[in-house]
């Protein structure tokens, strides 16, 4: 390993790239210039169908909802999700930890089934304030589903922030808000722009949320490619629209390029120096104030949810989580809770693994900054923002024959879910891995310290907590994970969110209510993993 | 390096892709939708008896499972397709993806249910309809809808949930009724009406069941496009045991879908594709539709089980669309449906 660390090291950059790419290039580019050939090629002209779409008028309105819409979802979540972290990763206090685990179990509900909890929660609230059938709806779920991704990534870099500058700052006379902005904020800015870019990306592409809750003349460019696949096998459409989408997508990412490059990564505390014990009134209050913010935006929805599972008849009970235990019926397709359960946690614990390893070598050959790097940094975001109706077809169309097709395609499964994970494990890391202070290491070698030693004692500790918080999160991308799922679990292994959907198929009490209990269960099962990932520590590092 | 060790594995997939394929001999795969069921007892009788072992390729709703079928022409996924119904019938046939074949049992079928096409074999049917919430309407001193038009009349405003044609297939099938009972024109000021009338369009009949009808939901809308078979559903799966079922079907708007199974031309076991056709026509598959899929048999020999007979509705003169039309017609008016009820 050469003097300058790590990240000096080049050839072992390029290394590094080399997974993550053909990760990237087999899994992703290939489906897609599948879908996509075949949808543009067919006349010989490529634009024609673009420019086709483009003059559409209902087109170009649903292209300007879904951009508006995304953008306002994007504010909104920082809005929410900013002083939630603030909280969480400065003041330590009890129950800190499973409030952190407990805002990313949204993430794994089945639109649907939160749907069905937000129109419970909105015929509750209409005679005060009627949100039904309203973009505002569409924006709370959005908040609901998406205020954890803020709060891990801004949380996991702030949490590293040395607290000295803004207690100088502080002593010189500061403001706690003066100090926050002028200190805080701008070193935070990697981490505010990296979660900004992963929630407009996942508002730009939303499907069901929108559906449900938006109601008539609300619809996004994604509803309109799943119709033109799905429904009129219109390939030339659709590949139009995921081309337009796939280059707003490329704009965003290239603005928020833009403007991490502005801002230097500043160095890094080893350990979580900014988390202190919340003491004092004002403390309490702060604690006190993201409560209830939080209680509002997942709280009121989580528990909408919670009481339709309990709902039995006209009175509560436990009637529904009983029913788990025995299939409804002996038929080759109903889905035995506990298999379900069995197979939705290994299957995302294959994912989560394949997107660590694919994640981490990708951030570790991007930290340096060069071109090749921030190029494949920016690559490794797409999946998010393109089409899973697209996805989908592409790796059918790539993979029908072969290795994964028949019982293989059961391999496809953690792969196609570890492509949506893997953007979050790099977006989580990176910040992180940037901000390791290169003067500390230098320090440590210039006291003698082996090259191995330095790795151990200064990357390691910083490196690992943030891998941790970024298996959490992949974790939690991926057990609720429904489009690839779906698309290529067969018969013989359904997961959770399957066995809700089948649940959901058909009319009756007992159906509804299986499905709730299910999504209960999925929620907690999601809540505990996370928290024990959490817990986890890594080897001699010790506690952090 | 864990990286190195991912890639390596990667390649060596990608040059495995390039061998084995068992379809020859594994078990016979049938292609269907997602709400393919069947009694696990009756399917190991046909294995039993045949020797041929099933497994079912579920791919998604009926249109996306027949749209992967025929983007993998060549190669498909299965042997035999089960879940094409009369509004992709033509798309099916046009794309001739199927094996002329006449099922053992076709002569128990009704003359209505037959599609003229030997490459198809009908196998179930199911009614689109208008369902509506007994206890609502009681509570309320409304009387329920008499017919279609019905729907229309202010005393009715904001009552009413249809899925997006776009997205669903009952949302289709609701649409398809109204044009072949108004006729296109006055069926789209029809659905102005609607519109003024303040109707609730979701995308999926999950959405509009368990998210707006007042008797499975919090919703606010106690009628609501499902099917025929809901209310004996309804009835089976209650809460509690019941004989009496909390909803019911203005007959008046029923439009039928009928089910049709092929053999896909490219299968290399012809023979077993044919025995499992015949199976899925068999009086055995046929009885268990009811209770598994919730739809009905085409066979008129099977005798329907209690719950059908009690709670049920078969209307005697359903809405029926000819398939040629409907694929002439479905694009366009999934579009003025669009400019006419969403924009």
């Amino acid at each position: 390993m050469s003097r300058g660390g790590r990240t000096g090291g080049r050839g072992r950059g390029a290394a590094l790239a080399v997974g993550p790419l053909v990760f990237l290039a087999l899994f992703f580019a290939w489906p897609l210039t599948l879908v996509l050939s075949r949808g543009l090629g067919v006349d010989g002209a490529l634009l024609a169908p673009l420019r086709d779409v483009l003059t559409d008028p209902y087109l170009q309105q649903v292209a300007r909802f879904t951009l508006g819409q995304a953008l306002a979802s994007t504010l909104l979540t920082l809005l929410v999700g900013m002083p939630v972290a603030a909280v969480l990763s400065t003041l330590d206090f009890r129950g800190r930890r499973v409030i952190e685990a407990a805002t990313i179990v949204p993430f794994v509900l089945p639109t649907v089934v939160v749907g069905t909890a937000f129109v419970a929660l909105l015929g509750r609230l209409a005679p005060v304030v009627d949100l039904r059938q309203t973009t505002l709806a569409i924006l709370l779920a959005h908040v609901f589903f998406n205020v954890s991704v803020v709060v891990r990534t801004v949380g996991g870099l702030w949490r590293h922030l040395d607290a000295a500058p803004v207690l100088a700052a502080r002593t010189l006379g500061a403001t706690r808000l003066r100090a926050f902005l002028h200190v805080t904020l701008p070193r935070l800015r990697p981490a505010i722009g990296a979660a900004a870019a992963v929630v407009f990306l996942f508002t730009f592409t939303s499907f069901g949320v929108v559906l449900i809750l938006g109601g008539p003349g609300r619809s996004t460019l994604e509803v309109e490619i799943h119709r033109a696949t799905s429904q009129l096998l219109d390939l030339r459409t659709a590949a139009a629209l995921s081309v337009l989408q796939l280059l707003a997508v490329v704009a965003t990412l290239g603005v928020y390029d833009r403007t991490r490059r502005r801002h230097a990564a500043r160095p890094l505390a080893r350990a979580a120096l900014s988390l202190r014990p919340a003491a004092g009134p004002r403390d309490r209050m702060a604690i006190a104030g993201m409560l209830g913010l939080l209680m509002l935006v997942q709280g009121l929805p989580l528990l909408a949810l919670l009481e339709r599972s309990l709902r039995v008849g006209d009175g509560w009970g436990l009637a529904h989580f009983r029913s788990l235990g025995a299939p409804t019926r002996e038929a080759v397709m109903s889905v035995a809770p506990a298999v379900a359960v069995r197979n939705s946690l290994l299957f995302a614990l294959a994912a989560t693994l394949i997107a660590m390893v694919v994640g981490t070598s990708a951030a570790l050959a991007a930290v340096g900054g060069s071109r090749a790097g921030r190029l494949m940094d920016g690559a490794l975001m797409l999946p998010l923002g393109t089409s899973a109706v697209t996805l989908g077809l592409g790796l059918l169309l790539a993979f029908r024959t072969g290795a994964f097709a028949g019982r293989g395609a059961i391999l496809l499964v953690p792969l196609a879910q570890a492509l949506v994970a893997v953007p979050f494990v790099v977006r989580t890391m990176l910040p992180v891995l940037r901000g390791i202070d290169r003067r500390l290491r230098e320090a440590a070698a210039t006291l003698g310290a082996a090259p191995r030693r330095v790795w151990r004692e200064i990357d390691l500790p910083i490196v690992s907590r943030a891998g941790l918080v970024a298996a959490g999160f992949a974790f939690a991308v991926t057990v609720g994970e429904f489009g690839a799922t779906i698309f290529v679990a067969r018969a013989s292994n359904p997961t959770v969110p399957v066995a809700i959907h089948r649940a959901l198929g058909l009319p009756g009490a007992v159906n509804l209510g299986r499905a709730m209990a299910l999504s209960v269960l999925l929620a907690l099962i999601t809540g505990a993993t996370v928290l024990l990932i959490d817990r986890i520590r890594v080897g001699a590092v010790g506690r952090f | 390096m864990r990286s190195r060790t991912l890639a390596a594995l990667l390649v060596t997939t990608v040059l495995i892709a390039g061998c084995g394929d068992d379809a020859a001999d594994g078990p016979v795969r049938l292609i269907t939708h997602d709400s393919f069921d069947v009694s696990i007892e009756v399917l190991e009788a046909f294995t039993a008896e045949t020797g041929i072992e099933v497994e079912i390729v579920p791919l998604g709703d009926a249109g996306s499972a027949l749209n992967r079928v025929i983007l993998t022409a060549d190669d498909p996924e299965g042997d035999v397709l089960f879940g094409v119904d009369s509004t992709f019938l033509t798309r099916a046939l046009d794309a001739d993806l199927f094996l002329p074949y006449r099922a053992a049992g076709l002569d128990q079928v009704d003359a209505s249910l037959l599609p003229g096409d030997d490459r198809v074999t009908p196998i179930s049917f199911g009614d689109v309809c208008v369902n509506y919430d007994i206890a609502w309407f009681a509570d309320a001193g409304l009387a329920v809808p008499a017919d279609l038009a019905a729907l229309a009349d202010p005393a009715y405003a904001g009552l009413l949930a249809v899925q997006n044609p776009a997205t669903s297939s009952p949302g289709l099938a609701f649409l398809l009724g109204t044009i072949e009972r108004l006729g296109e024109d006055e069926a789209f000021a029809f659905w102005e009406r609607l519109r003024a009338n303040d109707v609730l369009v979701s995308d999926g009949w999950s959405e509009a069941y368990y998210g707006a009808f007042t008797h499975a939901s919090d919703g606010d809308r106690p009628l609501v496009v499902s099917y025929a078979s809901s209310p004996p559903a309804e009835v089976l799966f209650a809460a509690e045991p019941t004989d009496t079922a909390p909803t019911g079907v203005i007959v008046d708007t029923c439009f039928r879908q009928i089910e049709y199974a092929g053999i896909l031309a490219s299968t290399p076991r012809a023979d077993d594709a044919r025995r499992l056709v015949d199976f899925l026509l068999s009086p055995a598959f046929q009885a268990d539709v009811p209770l598994t899929m919730f739809v009905f048999p085409v066979r008129s020999d099977v005798a329907l089980p209690d719950v059908f007979v009690a709670h049920a509705v078969l209307p005697e003169r359903p809405l029926v669309m000819d398939p040629v039309r409907i694929d002439a017609g479905r694009e366009g008016w999934i579009a003025r449906f669009t400019d006419t009820v969403l924009r």
